[in-house]
């Protein structure tokens, strides 16, 4: 600072090199890097995210729709702006779809927690960001048909995303598949070892020297001890379920996963991991149930 | 752990020079009654063992009346369900470092059993750190510092009577007219727009 | 330094003007002037407003005023899940969306005793030294605006910081709204060529830096006007819990990175700046040295950025057992810490922020009395705040 004032012209040497080079920058975008909004293109990067919506696979809205209205984003969302209402059939009872399923997007801040808390894929985030109503109360709360939008869409707006979500849901489906393949089996090996056990005793009960091979039995059967334990739950598992009246069942069901959110989060953190798999397919089960339902009422 | 703090606190010169002073079980923080504070809070900040000179973090809890189950071993060498009747306290809890010594941290806590008409020391006098922070706890907990020079609401306007961080708090019903999807809001909103009281747009 | 001028120094607070007799003229009859300044006024950056005195044009008392902006974030946090409260965290001080997650998220994995990978520590880092760059040159933008420079500063700044946020918005999906840590890592990886964009950008930062000092730091102006202008002094900075860079710009050698090192913090070497005299230049000053002392954080954190998963094993549901936890990490305004009790369930007991803008604030009324009121503009830009944390 040797001449009073000189600082201030070196700054303004540089305001005016600044003006300067907007002229000659452009390409650069050094130092002008506005975007001419409405015609320049689209700003939407990999992860932008904006309002949720509902994904539906195929061609029917509402029957493709992965939602299985369980209300884990609806607790979960910060400023509760999530409204579900289950659907009912005839009978009155419910549907694992949702009837109402209204996002209120004036609260929606956009935070994405109700699609990570979401164990069926079922939301995701959108990057439209357009949204201009007249009517702040009416048109600003959106229902679940205006939420619906295909997978096509998803994976045109966020590719990598959706095809890791594809992948996940193939391969929960897959693994649900072979569970389930697998418990059938395993009940027909049961029945089958039953319907053995029951002549055996049956066979016992008239020769008694034939108690050799029932002990036999268990060697035999190539199903490990630990499977007919597992065989045994999954029983007890769906047996319930049969039994009860035809209105509490989802009610049930959601309880269900729940419950094992809930002891997967109480179980100590060493456990946590291993117990994942449990839980999947815990929800894979509800899955197939609402596939099975589904198809029933349509 | 991700995290080092600084050099942990011995709390023995302190226990020695404060008999009646108290370590929380679990939280290894320093209880002391309000009576006491001021005393204990200058000898942590002035004795050479501790300068804990930068009080970070005041804030306030508070603890309405429960019952607590604790496991027991009696006599018999049998465990048994305890239940033990805690009563309602607030507690007004200070973080204290030094950042002459990069010492921390030292959590003291001042327990107040009258819940009704909690009364504390402000520690004003000793931080001027404490001058906001302390005002924030009594705006909406409603503790009354005594010894605080400047007592007034924080956050919330002069006329509010409550005291919202209470966990027995209610929110007056005239909040939040708008509608929103949830039908209890929704249903209240209506309540509201018949009387014609005027909602939160106007 | 002594504890007893630290008893002493301002404890009292001002219900009578300190100090300042009002000038009696003959035949003139002269009285204090109360003005409210805000909480629209252009000058308090939000919802803000200060009492003040005046005598003349001198500042002979000043109340600060908040809770235009109050919205009770802590109860609303014990009213939901932890995870819940981390998108709410952003809107604190929405310029350091960032570092706020980072404060949650470090307090959170305190309490559980979680294990962050290194890949997760590094890119938290990096969001915290741009978000760090983000805060000071607005900081210095607005300060200069403060001072009567309206504009071309504040737009260079902007235009500066606009870049940053584009990295953010890859990255995260928002551009002040981060929501992007979690408990036990990131949510996300960082999408492919980020790296690459963002070290043209942290590349670039210095010379935007260099051109900023010419444009600035020798203005006689602004040396005018900042120069032993709300002089803070350390006994007092230290007592009244001032953090961040207006402690150092006091003298007081306090950054939590180096004094917590929490993350990977030493792993870097960085310097940390500090001032002489405490007064506006200094804490002026201090930002703009902070911000290259962050540039070569970024590259080293950038070049060492190892491969590996993002988050830890983290529970699906967040439930930590029954205690208290307090956590802090700098911020780029202070000590942002946040404060934990939980009863073992799912949602928080008692859920605190410590607030750097507002603690710093205590000492408001200390440095501006005495100054004209312009001044009192000038040395409210320089502490640096924002309402969204002030008043929560
Ligand atoms: S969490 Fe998913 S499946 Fe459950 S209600 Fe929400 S969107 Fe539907
Ligand atoms: S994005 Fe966040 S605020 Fe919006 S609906 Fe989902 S959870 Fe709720």
């Amino acid at each position: 600072m040797d001449l009073l004032g000189s600082g201030i012209f070196k700054g303004m040497a540089v305001t005016l090199k600044n003006f300067a080079m907007t002229y000659f920058d452009r390409g650069r975008k050094e130092r002008l890097p506005t975007v001419q909004y409405p015609e320049a293109g689209d700003t939407v990067t990999l992860f932008t995210r904006n309002f949720p919506f509902l994904i539906y696979d195929g061609e029917e809205e509402v029957d493709g729709m992965r939602c299985v209205a369980c209300q884990i984003c609806e607790r979960e969302c910060p400023p509760a702006c999530i409204y579900i209402v289950k659907e009912k059939d005839e009978n009155g009872k419910f549907v694992k779809r949702p009837k109402v399923f209204d996002i209120d997007v004036s609260v929606c801040m956009g935070c994405q927690i109700c699609v990570e808390v979401c164990p069926f894929d079922a939301i995701v985030m959108d990057s439209e960001f357009e949204y201009s109503k007249e009517d702040r109360f009416g048109d600003l709360l959106f229902n679940r048909d205006e939420l619906l939008k295909s997978n096509d869409y998803y994976h045109k707006i966020h590719p990598e995303e959706a095809q890791a979500r594809d992948a996940n849901l193939a391969a929960k489906k897959a693994a649900d598949e072979a569970k389930k393949k697998a418990r059938e089996e395993k009940a027909a090996a049961a029945a089958a070892a039953k319907a053995a056990a029951e002549k055996e005793a049956s066979e016992k009960k008239d020769s008694p020297e034939a108690s050799e091979p029932v002990a036999e039995e268990p060697k035999a059967e190539p199903a490990a001890p630990s499977e007919n334990h597992a065989k045994a739950e999954s029983e007890a598992k769906e047996k319930p379920a049969a039994e009860e009246t035809p209105v509490e069942e989802p009610a049930a069901a959601t309880d269900e996963t729940e419950d094992a959110k809930e002891e997967s989060s109480g179980g100590s953190e060493g456990k946590e991991t291993s117990e994942e798999p449990e839980e999947t397919a815990g929800s894979g089960e509800d899955d197939e149930k609402k596939a099975e339902e589904g198809e029933g009422v349509s | 752990m991700p995290v080092s703090d600084e050099t942990p606190v011995d709390l023995a010169p302190v226990l020695e020079s404060f008999p009646s002073l108290e370590v929380e079980k679990g939280t290894g923080a320093l209880i002391t009654q309000p009576a006491l504070v001021l005393e204990v809070v200058q000898f942590l900040r002035d004795d050479p063992r501790y300068r804990l000179d930068y009080l970070s973090n005041v804030t306030g809890i508070d603890y309405l009346a429960t019952v607590r189950k604790e496991k027991r071993v009696n006599e018999e060498g049998k465990t048994e369900i305890v239940k033990i009747d805690e009563p309602p306290r607030m507690d007004v809890v200070y973080h204290f470092y030094s950042m002459s010594e990069k010492r921390g941290l030292v959590t003291l806590k001042q327990r107040i059993t009258d819940r009704d008409r909690p009364v504390a020391t402000s520690l004003m006098p000793l931080f001027r750190s404490a001058e906001f922070q302390e005002r924030e706890v009594y705006d909406l907990f409603g503790i009354d510092f005594q010894g605080h020079l400047d007592l007034r609401r924080l956050l919330m306007w002069e006329e509010f009577e409550d005291f919202p961080m209470r966990r027995d708090y209610v929110e007056p019903d005239d909040y939040e007219y708008e509608p929103t999807p949830h039908g209890e809001v929704l249903e209240k909103a209506k309540t509201h727009a018949g009387l014609g009281e005027g909602g939160s747009e106007e | 330094m002594t504890m007893e001028s630290s008893v002493v120094a301002g404890s009292e607070p001002t219900v009578e003007p300190r100090g300042f007799e009002l000038i009696e003229r003959e035949g003139l009859e002269t009285n204090l002037l109360e003005v409210s300044m805000g909480p629209h006024h252009p000058s308090t950056h939000g919802v803000f407003r200060m009492d003040v005195k005046l005598d003349g044009e001198t500042v002979t008392e000043l109340r600060p005023v908040f809770g235009y902006l109050h919205r009770n974030h802590e109860k609303l946090a014990e009213d939901m899940g932890y995870l819940g409260s981390m998108p709410f965290t952003d809107r604190l001080d929405y310029f350091c969306s960032m570092t706020n997650n980072w404060a949650y998220a470090l307090a959170g994995e305190k309490m559980i005793d979680l294990e962050v990978p290194e890949r997760a520590e590094y890119v938290r880092v990096i969001m915290a030294e741009l978000t760090r760059l983000v805060n000071h040159i607005m900081l210095v933008g607005f300060f200069v605006n403060d001072l009567g420079a309206l504009g071309t500063p504040l737009l260079y700044a902007l235009r500066e910081r606009e870049k940053i946020l584009d990295l953010f918005e890859w990255a995260s999906g928002a551009r002040m709204m981060c929501n992007y840590m979690r408990f036990g890592g990131l949510r996300n990886d960082l999408p492919e060529g980020w790296l690459t964009k963002c070290r043209e950008v942290v590349d670039a930062f210095p010379y935007f830096l260099d051109e900023y000092e010419k444009l600035l730091v020798e203005n006689e102006i602004i040396l005018v006007r900042t120069q032993n202008v709300g002089v803070l002094k350390p006994e007092l900075a230290i007592n009244a819990g001032i953090t961040g860079p207006m402690l150092r710009a006091s003298g007081v050698n306090y950054d939590l990175r180096k004094v917590d090192a929490y993350g990977v913090y030493d792993r870097f070497p960085f310097r940390v700046p500090m001032g002489e005299v405490g007064d506006c230049y200094d804490r002026f000053m201090v930002r703009i040295l902070e911000m290259r002392e962050s540039i070569k954080i970024l590259r080293q954190a950038m070049d060492e950025l190892p491969e590996g998963p993002i988050m830890g094993e983290a529970p699906r549901v967040f439930k930590p057992p029954a205690g208290e936890i307090y956590g802090r990490i700098e911020g780029p305004k202070g000590e942002l810490g946040f404060y934990l009790v939980s009863d073992g369930t799912a949602k928080p007991y008692r859920y605190r922020v410590r607030p750097p803008s507002l603690v710093n604030l205590t000492v408001l009324e200390d440095l501006c009395l005495g100054h004209k009121v312009a001044d009192a503009v000038v040395i409210l830009g320089s502490v640096d705040i924002v309402l969204g944390e002030v008043d929560r």
